[in-house]
C-alpha cells in the first residue's frame, strides 16, 4: 500500500495527542497531576495542537476537503466516522477540563471526571482509527488482531514520552510517569516485534487462481496462473495505490532501525533519566529521547504501510494476498 | 447512507462474463469508457491521453492470464484466459459500508452498488475495501468512480428497449457478457449460471458478489495436440516457404483438400 504522508503524520501526531491526553486523565484520577499554570497551558497546548495539526493534515489526502465535514455523518457503519465524531467529540471534555486546570486551578471532583471522559474520548478515536485498518478483510497484514492494540499501545508510549518530557521540562519531575515511559516503549516494541513476526509467517486463502473464479472450475491441474498480457500499457490508480511494495530487504533494514531508533534508544536515555539524580540531567537525558522516538514511529508507520499487500494485487501478477 | 439496505428487494441486477468466450479484445472496456465520458454522468478523466504518461479512470478492464502451463499444469502448452475486471456489485458490498459519508450507497430496489459523486470526498477507503479493485479515484474529478452497471441505460425511455443495456454488454463481439436478474430462476442470466456452474470471485472474502464468471469449458483434447492441427510436420514437402504470406498460402490451400 502507498504511504501517504498525511495519512502517517495523521496517524502519530494525533496519537501521540491523544496518548498525552490520557496520561493527563489518568494523573488527574490519581491525584498527582501538577497545578502549575505554565504545565497545564503547555501540556494542553501540545497535546491538542499535536491532535489538531494530525486531523487537518488527514483532510490533504482527500479528493474534496472541503466536504470532509460530510464524514461525520456515518458513524452507524464507517469507522472512519466513527473517528471524525470521537475526535471532534473528545475536544469537548478537554476543553472544560482545561478550563478548570489552567484557571480555576482544580483538577478534581467534577474535573477528574472531566479528565476521565477526555482521556476516553481519546483513546476512543485512538481505537477508531486502528478499526479502519483493522477492519479491512482485503489486507491481511491490517487484519491481523495485534493491529488495534498497537495503535493505542504507540499512543500511549509517545504521549507517555512527550508528556513525560514536558513536565520535567517545566519543572515538574515525575517519577511514575518517566517509568510509564520507559515501561510503555518496552512493552510496545515488544509487541510490534511479535506483529512483525506473525505476518511474515501468515498465510492467506486467495491466489490468482481464486481471484480469477477458477478456484473450484474443476479443470483439473491448472498450474500456475500467470499474466500473460497486461490490462493497460500504464500504471493506473489501483496499481499506484495498492502495488507499493518496500524490497524485503529494505524492509528488514528499516524495521531494525525503527526499532532501535523508536525503542531501545529512548529506554535507555529514559531509564538513565530516571536513575540520574540531577534534575537537570534527567530533563536533558528524556529531551534527547524524544527525537528518536518519534523518529521511529514515523518510520514504523510508513512500513505499515508499505508491507502491506492489497488483493487486488492478485490480478497484477502476485501468486499469493 | 452507507448501511446495507435494510428491505432490499427481491432483484439483483448484475453481470455474467463467460471467461470461456471472451476473446480479450477489450471492446467492452472502450465502450464503458465512451459510454462514461459521453453519456449522462460527469466525465471520466483522459489526461495525456496520445502520448506517455497517461492517466484517468477506467471502469472496467481485461486481464490476460495463461493457465495449465508448465508441469504443473496439462503439460507445455497452457490456456489463454481473458479476464474481464469491473464491479461485482456484492450483496455484502464493504465498499459501501466503510463509507464516512454516505456517497457510496446499495440501492434496494435492484442492488446496483452507486458512487453519489456530490457527497464523495474522495478519501478512497471503499478502494481499499475492494478486493476486486473496481474503484478508481478520479485524477480531475477528486472523487471515487465505479461501474454503475450503466443505470443511466438500463431504464432509460429515450432509448430503444434493445439500447437498454449496459455499454459493454452490447459491445461484445463475442457475446462474452450478459445481463440481468441474477435473483430470478426463470431470467436467462440465471439460467446460465445454472447451466454452465456460474462461480463467485474470491468467496473466501465474504462479499457475496452479484456477478458471476463462467469458468473456461474443458477441452476435449489437450491444447497443441498433433490431431488438433491437421497435417503432422513431416508431411509438409510441397511447403512453398517457411515463412509468411506463402506459408499461409500453404496452410489455407492444403486445409482446402
Amino acid at each position: 500500500m502507498k504511504p501517504a504522508a498525511s495519512v502517517i503524520l495523521f496517524t502519530v501526531l494525533s496519537g501521540a495527542g491523544y496518548g498525552i491526553l490520557a496520561v493527563i486523565a489518568l494523573a488527574a484520577l490519581i491525584g498527582d497531576l501538577p497545578g502549575e499554570t505554565a504545565v497545564a497551558v503547555w501540556s494542553l497546548l501540545v497535546a491538542l495542537g499535536l491532535v489538531t495539526v494530525g486531523l487537518l493534515s488527514s483532510t490533504f489526502h482527500l479528493g474534496h476537503p472541503e466536504r470532509a465535514w460530510r464524514a461525520l455523518s456515518q458513524w452507524r457503519s464507517s469507522w472512519l466516522s466513527r473517528e471524525g465524531c470521537a475526535s471532534l467529540a473528545t475536544y469537548l471534555p478537554a476543553g472544560l477540563f482545561g478550563i478548570g486546570w489552567v484557571l480555576l486551578d482544580r483538577t478534581d471532583g467534577v474535573y477528574a471526571f472531566l479528565a476521565v471522559l477526555t482521556g476516553s474520548a481519546a483513546m476512543t478515536t485512538v481505537y477508531c482509527t486502528g478499526m479502519i485498518y483493522g477492519s479491512l478483510v482485503t489486507i491481511p497484514q491490517w487484519r491481523q488482531p495485534l493491529v488495534v492494540p498497537l495503535y493505542l499501545a504507540f499512543a500511549l508510549a509517545t504521549g507517555s514520552l512527550i508528556c513525560s518530557t514536558l513536565f520535567a521540562m517545566l519543572g515538574a519531575w515525575i517519577p511514575w510517569l518517566a517509568w510509564l515511559s520507559a515501561l510503555s516503549l518496552l512493552g510496545t516494541w515488544a509487541l510490534k516485534r511479535a506483529y512483525w513476526h506473525a505476518i511474515d509467517s501468515a498465510q492467506t486463502g486467495s491466489t490468482t487462481a481464486t481471484a480469477i473464479g477458477l478456484g473450484a472450475a474443476g479443470l483439473g491441474a491448472i498450474g500456475l496462473v500467470r499474466p500473460l498480457d497486461p490490462p493497460h500499457s500504464e500504471e493506473n490508480f489501483i496499481m499506484k495505490e495498492m502495488g507499493f511494495r518496500v524490497a524485503r530487504k529494505h524492509g528488514r533494514k528499516l524495521r531494525r532501525l525503527a526499532l532501535h531508533l523508536g525503542g531501545t534508544l529512548p529506554i535507555l536515555l529514559v531509564v538513565g533519566a530516571i536513575a540520574s539524580p540531577a534534575a537537570l540531567a534527567s530533563t536533558i537525558l528524556l529531551a534527547l529521547a524524544l527525537p528518536p522516538a518519534l523518529l521511529g514511529v514515523f518510520v514504523e508507520r510508513w512500513l505499515f504501510f508499505a508491507e502491506a499487500t492489497h488483493k487486488v494485487m492478485l490480478y497484477y501478477g502476485r501468486q499469493t494476498a | 447512507m452507507t448501511s446495507l439496505p435494510e428491505n432490499p428487494s427481491e432483484r439483483r441486477l448484475g453481470l455474467v462474463i463467460d471467461l470461456d468466450t471472451c476473446v480479450g479484445c477489450h471492446a467492452c472496456v472502450v465502450s464503458c469508457k465512451e459510454w462514461n465520458t459521453g453519456g449522462y454522468p460527469a466525465p471520466l478523466s483522459d489526461l495525456n491521453p496520445y502520448g506517455a504518461g497517461q492517466t484517468g479512470a477506467w471502469l472496467n478492464r481485461v486481464h490476460s492470464y495463461e493457465i495449465g502451463a508448465g508441469e504443473t499444469g496439462w503439460g507445455e502448452a497452457g490456456r489463454t484466459v481473458h479476464f474481464p475486471r469491473s464491479c461485482l456489485h456484492c450483496e455484502n458490498a464493504a465498499c459501501v459500508t466503510v463509507c464516512p459519508t454516505g456517497a457510496s450507497y446499495k440501492r434496494e430496489e435492484d442492488g446496483i452498488v452507486l458512487v453519489d459523486e456530490a457527497l464523495c470526498i474522495g478519501c478512497g477507503l471503499c478502494a481499499w475495501a475492494c478486493p476486486y479493485g473496481a474503484r478508481e479515484l478520479d485524477p480531475v474529478g477528486g472523487v471515487m468512480k465505479k461501474c454503475t452497471l450503466c443505470i443511466d441505460r438500463i431504464y432509460n425511455e429515450n432509448i430503444a428497449e434493445s439500447e437498454r443495456q449496459p455499454a459493454c454488454v452490447r459491445a461484445c463481439p463475442a457475446t462474452a457478457r450478459h445481463f440481468g436478474d441474477l435473483a430470478d430462476p426463470q431470467s436467462d442470466v440465471a439460467q446460465l449460471v445454472a447451466a454452465r456452474g456460474g462461480v463467485d470471485l474470491m468467496p473466501e472474502m465474504g462479499y457475496e458478489p452479484t456477478n458471476k464468471y463462467l469458468p473456461p469449458r474443458a477441452l476435449s483434447a489437450p491444447p497443441d495436440a498433433p490431431a488438433a492441427r491437421g497435417a503432422a510436420p513431416a508431411d509438409r514437402r510441397d511447403e512453398m516457404s517457411a515463412d509468411g504470406f506463402w506459408a499461409w498460402l500453404d496452410r489455407v490451400l492444403d486445409d482446402a483438400d
